[in-house]
């Protein structure tokens, strides 16, 4: 998959500035979902600098992210590792075809206590 | 002191708890709620991407609604708080985003982040003061030992939220103390449940929650209480290894308020 975004563009959505990362590697020592992720969230950074945007928008860590702002708060540099993750998942499934979750999967995964909260937020993640 | 009122989607459903309790109990300290005409769902997720406009819309209606009235607008469940508020913050200081809303949305005068946002917390805590619900409350729970959970949404980002200190909150614990309960203090108090990732992948959620959960009891707790409904259905739905009774926080004011028991002697 050829997606012909760029760093800047990523840059772009996001608004985060790679630049100001020190390797500290906080990002993904606090990130709750770092077991689930192939590339965490200090990986994000430096993977966007380097242009490495394909394997980003290839790699299921887009979608095991929390967005809990952990990483974000807790960054030392202001980085927002949090945004770059979202831009690329936005890169992804701006696509035509590439929604990560539709209505129609919804009721299959329906439970009786699941509060409408849980499908608006799916939604708004996995689907343009 | 009167407030626009934005329950959000989940309060009309599956959190009507949270939402009933809330009124009841505002009612009950003199805090008058007025429910915003024709509110939209905030969308639950904060858009964070610098290019998204359309999806801030619904959250910037409800602000101007608010601003129309003169009045703050009030929120309880957690994401429409962290939604409206950071899209307030946005149309305070995103230029691009603030012309291209207006232009879109066409309003009697631009809305400019007038409006301000409080959650219900914050009112207790601000506008009521804990002190006098302490006075209020007739059924203190004595003796219960309860853990507050913040989860995300309602601190982070700290710069944008401002609710409380991010690492060492205190509001929820004081909200405690003032129903005379006892507040229990855990580490994972302000780390996240899992939220929406429980449609996507259930066992990453089950694994927060055991975390958080075990931290609790460990601590001691009895209860835990939250003011997010996606973190009560978490906490309590997938829950494997250990398992606390979870509750809104408005469900306990009410208690200690003996609502209850007035209105079933009057």
């Amino acid at each position: 998959m050829s997606n012909n975004i760029t760093t800047e563009d990523i840059l772009r959505i996001s608004g985060v500035d790679t630049r100001k990362c020190m390797f500290c590697g906080k990002c993904s020592g606090t990130c709750p979902a770092f077991d689930e992720m192939e590339y965490h969230p200090h990986q994000f950074v430096y993977m966007v600098q380097w242009g490495m945007i394909d394997k980003l928008m290839e790699s299921k860590s887009i979608y095991k992210c929390l967005t809990c702002f952990a990483c974000l708060e807790r960054c030392p540099r202001n980085v927002q590792p949090a945004k770059l993750i979202e831009a690329v998942r936005q890169a992804v499934i701006r696509q035509q075809g590439m929604n990560h979750m539709t209505e129609n999967d919804i009721p299959g995964l329906l439970e009786d206590k699941l509060p409408q909260q849980a499908i608006v937020s799916a939604m708004r993640k996995y689907k343009k | 002191m009167t407030y626009s009122y934005y329950p959000g989607c989940t309060l009309k459903t599956k959190a009507k708890d949270l939402d009933r309790y809330g009124r009841l109990s505002a009612e009950a300290l003199g805090v008058t709620l007025e429910e915003i005409e024709n509110w939209q769902c905030c969308g639950a997720v904060y858009p964070q991407a610098s290019d998204e406009i359309a999806t801030k819309l619904s959250a910037i209606r409800a602000l101007d609604a608010a601003k129309g009235k003169g009045q703050k607008l009030l929120t309880l469940c957690s994401a429409c708080h962290h939604v409206i508020k950071r899209v307030n913050h946005d149309m305070q200081t995103d230029d691009n985003l603030r012309l291209k809303a207006n232009n879109y949305l066409k309003l009697d005068e631009p809305y400019l982040g007038e409006a301000e946002v409080v959650h219900y917390l914050e009112m207790l805590r601000d506008e009521v003061g804990f002190d006098n619900i302490k006075k209020a409350v007739k059924n203190p729970l004595k003796g219960v030992k309860i853990a507050a959970y913040y989860g995300c949404l309602l601190l982070r980002p700290s710069g944008v939220m401002a609710f409380d200190n991010p690492e060492c909150p205190t509001i929820i614990e004081d909200f405690i103390k003032a129903i005379g309960a006892t507040p229990v203090i855990y580490s994972q108090r302000n780390e996240c449940c899992g939220g929406y990732i429980s449609l996507e992948d259930k066992p990453q959620a089950q694994k927060r929650v055991d975390a958080i959960v075990k931290s609790a009891m460990d601590a001691g707790a009895e209860m835990i209480i939250t003011a997010c409904p996606l973190c009560m259905y978490n906490l309590d739905a997938n829950a494997t290894e250990h398992r606390l009774p979870v509750k809104y926080f408005t469900e306990l004011l009410y208690q200690a308020l003996g609502i209850e028991e007035e209105k079933e002697g009057a």
